[in-house]
């Protein structure tokens, strides 16, 4: 765990940058680290996908996978990789400042 | 008072389940096992059809003549489970109650999730199925030339060696057939290397590597090409195939999407990692591929579960808590080609490491052998006469043996499994 500050406020992130208290998050923070992750200003739609990421963090105490929250969140895989190039589900689970979604071994 | 123990699926899990629940429990626990078709196939099989090593028809066998005396079969499709009514509803609309219920419906291939893969086409195979493992070996057999790709679309998957031990198997059969420098080999996965955890995804990499296989890393499949003759990925690199070895998009079973409650938005049920209670009801339990567990969706993983399930099972019954845990204990030997297969033993703590199975004097781990080899023939036999009648196997219990082990953490790699 390392401290970092977002936002003007000191928070504890694990080594991939996911914040270590998801209740610590404000838009502000979403804002800062999604500047740092390249991308200046989120827009409506990537807002969206944020906001639903902590929904179902919340409801269902884990974030989902790509194809998951494509199937619950109704916005196309496609479209969820040119809203978060890479890594869609780990780049909105970091920016709505949920633990990164789990994989399998 | 009779009560009644349903377990959807006849397959490795369904299975063990039953039947050991059977020797463990008094003539009135009833149980059913419910399955939509009688034809149980040995999946560990399916690896060997494509090159004519094992014959198709000795992968099946009647599901019913692996269920013991005692456990009643009822061969129908499940169209929903009813969890307010405690009822599993079939599709004629006839309706059997359970006190407890067993999903064990596995895992099913989704190709319809990838824009073109469920089109047939002569280039495009997979042998995740026993058709589609047929179709292979006849299409392998015609084969002579050009480029052979092997791509694993996304996380869960059934057995996820299996694709790296089909490409080191195609290595082997290309070189018996002659035919190996003619033919490019690439791995193509959505995993930043070669498998899940460190330490294992570093020795199959290499071993990717010697065996001259092109590894296309952080590739998310988007479309099969038919045309083009090419995978295009949804950040839109590509690439092209003469043969192409799809291992599709897996769900739960179609009839979990349909019952309120009880899956996830792809079908796996939530289910406790230890107890292997649903989240979804106390009296519902889920065990092997149908869970959205981070085990593998893999045999030794149902046997394991299936002795902590039963007992707690018997826990429920007799209203004690469930006190059994699994730890997460999974299982792989890895078939490496020209006679040789490494081994794998790890659990939710510990990832797969180096050391010896089960014991200092044994098998060696993450390690190439004959041994190991012979190990992975023998299990066809275990399969059919330990693993489905539910007995346990001399010397390795349900939870992970630490002695003769390099212990490493359980730590995973920055994109295992579906994580994107």
């Amino acid at each position: 765990m390392t401290t970092v500050t977002y936002a003007n406020t000191e928070l504890l992130v694990d080594p991939e940058g996911f914040l270590a208290d998801p209740s610590q998050w404000s838009e502000a923070i979403a804002a800062a680290i999604a500047a740092e992750v390249g991308i200046p200003e989120l827009s409506d739609r990537q807002w969206e996908v944020v906001r639903f990421m902590r929904q179902e963090f919340q409801s269902k105490g884990e974030a989902p996978n790509v194809r998951a929250l494509a199937k619950s969140s109704g916005v196309p895989i496609k479209e969820l990789y040119q809203l978060f190039p890479k890594g869609p589900a780990k780049l909105a689970a970091r920016i709505a400042g949920v633990p990164k979604p789990r994989g399998c071994i | 008072m009779t009560r009644r123990v349903v377990i959807i699926g006849a397959g490795t899990a369904g299975t063990l389940v039953a039947n050991r629940l059977r020797r463990h429990t008094s003539p009135d626990v009833a149980i059913t096992v419910i399955d939509g078709d009688n034809e149980h196939v040995y999946q560990p099989g399916l690896l060997f059809v494509p090159f004519g090593l094992l014959p198709p028809d000795r992968l099946v066998r009647p599901r019913s003549a692996q269920l013991h005396a005692g456990v009643e079969f009822v061969r129908a499709e499940v169209d929903r489970v009813d969890l307010e009514r405690d009822q599993v509803v079939l599709a004629d609309a006839t309706a059997i109650s359970f006190d407890v219920l067993v999903v064990a419906s596995g895992a099913r291939l989704m190709p319809e999730e990838t824009e073109g893969l469920a089109e047939p086409d002569e280039r495009v195979h997979t042998f995740y199925s026993l058709p589609g493992a047929t179709k292979l070996a006849q299409a392998l057999d015609r084969f002579d030339r050009g480029r052979l790709v092997i791509n694993l679309v996304d996380l869960p998957i059934k057995c996820p060696v299996a694709p790296l031990e089909f490409c080191f198997l195609a290595d082997w059969y290309l070189h018996r057939r002659g035919i190996r420098d003619q033919v490019e080999l690439t791995y193509v996965t959505p995993l930043d290397g070669a498998f899940t955890t460190p330490t294992a995804s570093e020795q199959l990499g290499g071993l990717l590597g010697r065996k001259s296989v092109r590894v296309v890393p952080e590739f998310a499949t988007a479309e099969v090409d038919h045309a083009g003759q090419r995978l295009v990925s949804f950040d839109e690199r590509e690439v092209g195939y003469d043969l192409a070895v799809m291992v599709p998009v897996h769900g739960g079973a179609e009839y979990v999407t349909r019952s309120d409650g009880l899956g996830d938005a792809l079908g796996f049920v939530a289910t406790d990692e230890a107890t292997l209670q649903s989240k979804a009801k106390a009296n519902v339990f889920a065990i092997g591929d149908a869970t959205d567990l981070r085990a593998s969706k893999a045999g030794s993983v149902a046997h394991f579960e299936g002795e902590i399930l039963v007992a707690n099972i018997e826990h429920y019954l007799a209203g004690r808590p469930l006190s059994a845990r699994y730890d997460g204990h999974t299982n792989c030997f890895i078939e490496t080609g020209f006679g040789r297969a490494l081994l794998i033993d790890f659990n939710y703590a510990h990832q797969p490491g180096t050391g010896h199975f089960p014991g200092p004097v044994g098998l060696p781990l993450l390690k190439e052998s004959r041994l190991n080899h012979l190990g992975k023939l023998a299990f066809e036999r275990l399969y059919w006469h330990a693993i489905l009648p539910g007995r346990p196997i001399p010397l390795i219990g349900g939870d992970m043996p630490t002695a003769g082990k390099n212990l490493q953490p359980a730590q995973r790699t920055a994109q295992s499994g579906g994580t994107r």
